[in-house]
């Protein structure tokens, strides 16, 4: 058995104190040092497909792009066709370099018709706030760094919306209903009733987990207090603090990829089975061609073969297959060719048995091909399967 | 690991692996199982792999392994010896060694005909700082 320590040098979020308070196991990610989990894994991971967890993402980057020109430099900065998005909806979309490799995949918001705000993963946070200031610098629009200000805490599952519900200040019904009736990726600005005290919010119904669920932006100073008055207010209905572990494996069932696993420098958006994202068609006012970075070599990526495809894997047998083990192709009478490379996986808590994410030959990624992973020597049959892994029950 | 530090077991003694050895008395086979250092470090057991009843062991070397929803780790054996009875218990409900790592969740039990680098409670705890 080994143990990981953590780092020193990561920092501390703003709810620090409350995770402590909840007696959470910590572990550094992505220079922070975040909860991995309050008491199990399993625990939480069930809460949020059945009431709802409660998620710190403090750690995420948020930027701010604004200006006369902020979507027209978006749409060069981006791959996604930014200024197509509708004030008050988001979109899911990649920063990628000249070559076509994934930097970071973002949530871009549209605030207003010159007001984006653009959610990075919390290790390339910093890198996409430099690329985003260079890219932007021909364009009338600035570009501001708010992840210092700014954190993020995530209500996700079946019971999200009536707990959000419950925290809108009661003097305003207009915001209640704006809160329910919010769509999937729309956002809206949102004030809540916290001890008192009136809390401006950002909400928007995003999340990293497959089930409904609302992300609430707040200033820094008002997140401890947010963080109880919603633990307190949404534990009657099942809510719980839920840590990096169950949303790891809540984003996995769903069929999200990780950056770092799935998505990397190695990667472009097309080998991940995202190439619907990148908008090679996207035009400028003037009805020309957006030459964003990354089009060239995304125009002909898009035309080639793909080396590798993204696949989902099911297990037949026990042991999961983890991040890095080689997928290989049993042969009778000689050895297993190695043919993928496992970029995430986990025993399914939903589904209850073990799931993983690989890219393999394209040649081999059809669904129901049987293929096998070297768990630490052993192989372990597996199944090419579709992704998602796991899909929430509609609502009646 | 951040967390609480945890009180180790004085009659036990420990690898630096994380694992805990029961030997009440050399004659007889001794107890083996993993710590709640071990525990609370891998998140919640879902999959163990126990070596079979009638398997020679030897001290440090690789005897199985411990699934969490989150990471794998590998179980090494304090002893040499052979392994006289594992816990199906445990096999079929892996959560008793999350909720019991010294009492009910017991993996496996072996005889000991020599042992490996074994620690006190008071210098396994220094190990765990």
């Amino acid at each position: 058995m080994t143990t990981d320590p953590t780092d020193p040098t990561d920092r501390q979020g703003p709810l620090h104190d409350e995770h402590l308070a909840l007696g959470a196991s910590l572990t550094g990610f992505g220079g922070w040092l975040m909860p991995l989990r309050y008491t199990s894994d399993l625990a939480e991971h069930r809460a949020v497909r059945e009431a709802a967890g409660l998620f710190d993402l403090s750690h995420m980057g948020e930027i701010e792009v604004s200006g006369p020109q902020a979507a027209a430099a978006l749409d060069h900065a981006l791959v996604g066709n930014l200024s197509a998005v509708a004030p008050g909806r988001a979109r899911y979309t990649m920063l990628c370099a000249e070559d076509g490799s994934v930097l970071d995949d973002l949530v871009v918001y549209r605030l207003a018709e010159d007001r984006f705000l653009v959610v990075a993963n919390a290790g390339n946070a910093a890198l996409v706030a430099r690329e985003l200031v260079a890219r932007a610098a021909a364009f009338d629009a600035v570009v501001a760094d708010q992840g210092e200000q700014t954190a993020l805490i995530a209500v996700q599952g079946p019971r999200a919306e009536e707990i959000v519900v419950a925290l809108v200040d009661p003097a305003d019904g207009a915001d209640a209903t704006t809160v329910r009736e919010m769509r999937y990726y729309a956002s809206s600005a949102v004030s809540f009733e916290v001890a008192g005290e009136r809390v401006d919010a950002l909400v928007a119904r995003t999340g990293y987990t497959g089930e409904d669920g609302f992300e609430l932006f707040v200033p820094v100073g008002v997140a401890p207090l947010l963080w109880r008055t919603l633990l307190a207010g949404g534990a009657p209905l099942g809510l719980t603090p839920a840590g990096l572990a169950a949303r790891d494996s809540l984003r996995l069932e769903a069929g999200m990829p990780l950056y770092g696993h799935e998505l990397d420098t190695t990667t472009t958006p097309f080998e991940a089975g995202l190439g619907r994202v990148v908008k090679l068609d996207k035009v400028s006012d003037d009805g020309t061609p957006v030459p964003f970075v990354g089009r060239d070599a995304l125009a002909a990526r898009k035309v080639s073969p793909p080396s590798r495809v993204l696949v989902g894997l099911r297990a037949t047998g026990r042991r999961p297959a983890r991040a890095g083990y080689g997928v290989v192709l049993p042969e009778a009478g000689g050895p297993a060719r190695r043919v993928g490379t496992v970029t995430s996986g986990a025993p399914s808590p939903s589904l209850g048995y073990p799931i993983a994410m690989a890219y393999v030959s394209p040649e081999l990624s059809a669904e129901g091909t049987e293929l096998g992973v070297d768990v630490r020597g052993r192989v372990e049959p597996v199944v090419v399967v579709p992704l998602p892994f796991y899909r929430r029950p509609q609502q009646s | 690991m951040a967390g609480p530090t945890a009180q180790f077991p004085e009659n036990l003694q420990y690898t630096a692996e994380h694992e805990w050895i029961d030997i009440v008395d050399p004659q007889s086979p001794a107890t083996v199982g993993i710590t709640a250092t071990a525990v609370e470090a891998l998140g919640d057991i879902v999959y163990l792999e126990l070596p079979e009843v009638g398997a020679t062991i030897g001290a440090g070397t690789v005897v199985g392994e411990v699934e969490s929803t989150k990471s794998v780790s590998e179980l090494y054996s304090p002893v040499s010896g052979t392994v006289v009875e594992v816990n199906q218990a445990v096999i079929d409900d892996p959560a008793i060694v999350n909720s019991s790592p010294y009492t009910d969740g017991w993996l496996f039990r072996v005889t000991v005909e020599a042992t490996g680098d074994l620690l006190s409670a008071e210098e396994y705890a220094a190990v765990t700082g």
